[in-house]
């Protein structure tokens, strides 16, 4: 069971790229389509930023940090926790 | 070790989705849209939640070696999560998962609101992504919400008998539609007049229908998904993790 469920996750996650590619739609955020729409009816539009990184470019030069550094420090603590068996069968067998 | 390279799978391939060049966003309430009083009020209600898991996590990490490891995977991993865009098919718009609920399973609930804190107060000050008037809301629905719920929900699920990644994968999909449904009653209760509440916060609720459920249902996977490996990986690290979070 514990095999499907990962194998169905995984199918799932790389299915998305295609559905990107197919989609009709704009894809924008349901921040916009639920949240901010719903406060700028009542009144209540949204403000910018206090530091507006959504200016262009580096919006995906923030994000493309983020997903780095998130990645990092989560490797990091990833390796701390399950990299270690391995290592240490590897040790054992002289590798 | 098949199924263990197929979750390593499924993790890279949403690593992968992360470098998609999108910039939509979900439940996080924008800058300016909660008025003063709101904005502080779910402040008010945050913070003691923030305070506790603060002092949970000097506990734990005291207690067990491991905790600060797992805590810190956790938190990168909320952080990654809750800012990545999947778009949803039928309805051409994208959400994200939270999260909250896989991570509140291993480090317990009071952390997880912690690690959330963090995560949106990183989005809100550098990535344009929630905002820093509204922080304390969005740790409340994010945060308190999805953590909580999926904490309870596997608790009681794994209670009741139901098998470990059951119990998570419903851990995972509750917590994320907490997460969406207190999101709704925030909105409601700032914007709409006391007559007009429950019809707002149906509005938005079933606004939010189309890309939570199956989002919902992807963010339960994930966490059945990471549940396994880490029960086939380290079963001796889930069992004091386990005797820890449920002191």
């Amino acid at each position: 069971m514990r095999k499907s469920v990962s194998a169905t996750a995984a199918v799932l996650l790389l299915c998305l790229p295609g559905v990107l590619l197919a989609g009709g739609g704009s894809w924008t955020g349901v921040d916009e389509t639920v949240v901010e729409r719903y406060a700028a009816e009542a009144g209540r539009p949204a403000r910018e930023p206090i530091i507006n990184t959504d200016q262009g470019d580096l919006l995906l030069f923030v994000f493309a940090l983020a997903g780095a550094g998130g990645g990092f420090v989560a490797g990091y603590y990833f390796h701390d926790l399950f990299g270690r068996r391995e290592s240490k069968a590897e040790d054992e067998k002289g590798v | 070790m098949t199924c263990d390279r197929r979750i390593l799978g499924a993790l890279a391939a949403g690593a992968c989705l992360s470098l998609l060049p999108a910039t939509a966003w979900a439940m996080h309430i924008s800058e300016g849209i909660l008025p003063v009083g709101w904005a502080a009020g779910w402040f008010t209600v945050a913070l003691p939640f923030v305070a506790w898991g603060v002092r949970d996590i000097r506990r734990q990490s005291k207690e067990n070696p491991h905790y600060k490891s797992l805590a810190g995977l956790m938190g990168a991993a909320v952080f990654v999560i809750s800012c990545l865009p999947i778009p949803v098919p039928g309805t051409g718009s994208c959400a994200h998962p939270t999260g909250t609920g896989l991570a509140a399973i291993f480090i317990g609930p009071a952390p997880t609101v912690v690690m959330a804190a963090i995560a949106l107060a990183l989005q809100a000050l550098f990535m344009s992504h929630g905002g820093l008037s509204t922080l304390g809301a969005n740790i409340v629905s994010m945060g308190i919400g999805g953590a909580f719920t999926g904490y309870y929900a596997f608790r009681l699920c794994r209670g009741l008998g139901m098998p470990a990644w059951g119990a998570a994968f419903l851990a995972g999909l509750l917590s994320d539609w907490a997460t969406y449904t207190l999101t709704s009653l925030e909105l409601a209760g700032a914007l709409a007049d006391p007559a007009n509440f429950l019809k707002m916060l149906a509005t938005i609720l079933l606004a939010f229908v189309p890309t939570q459920v199956p989002l919902g249902i992807l963010e339960g996977f994930i966490s059945a998904g990471a549940y396994s490996f880490i029960l086939f990986r380290r079963p001796d690290l889930l069992l004091l993790l386990m005797k820890e979070t449920t002191r």
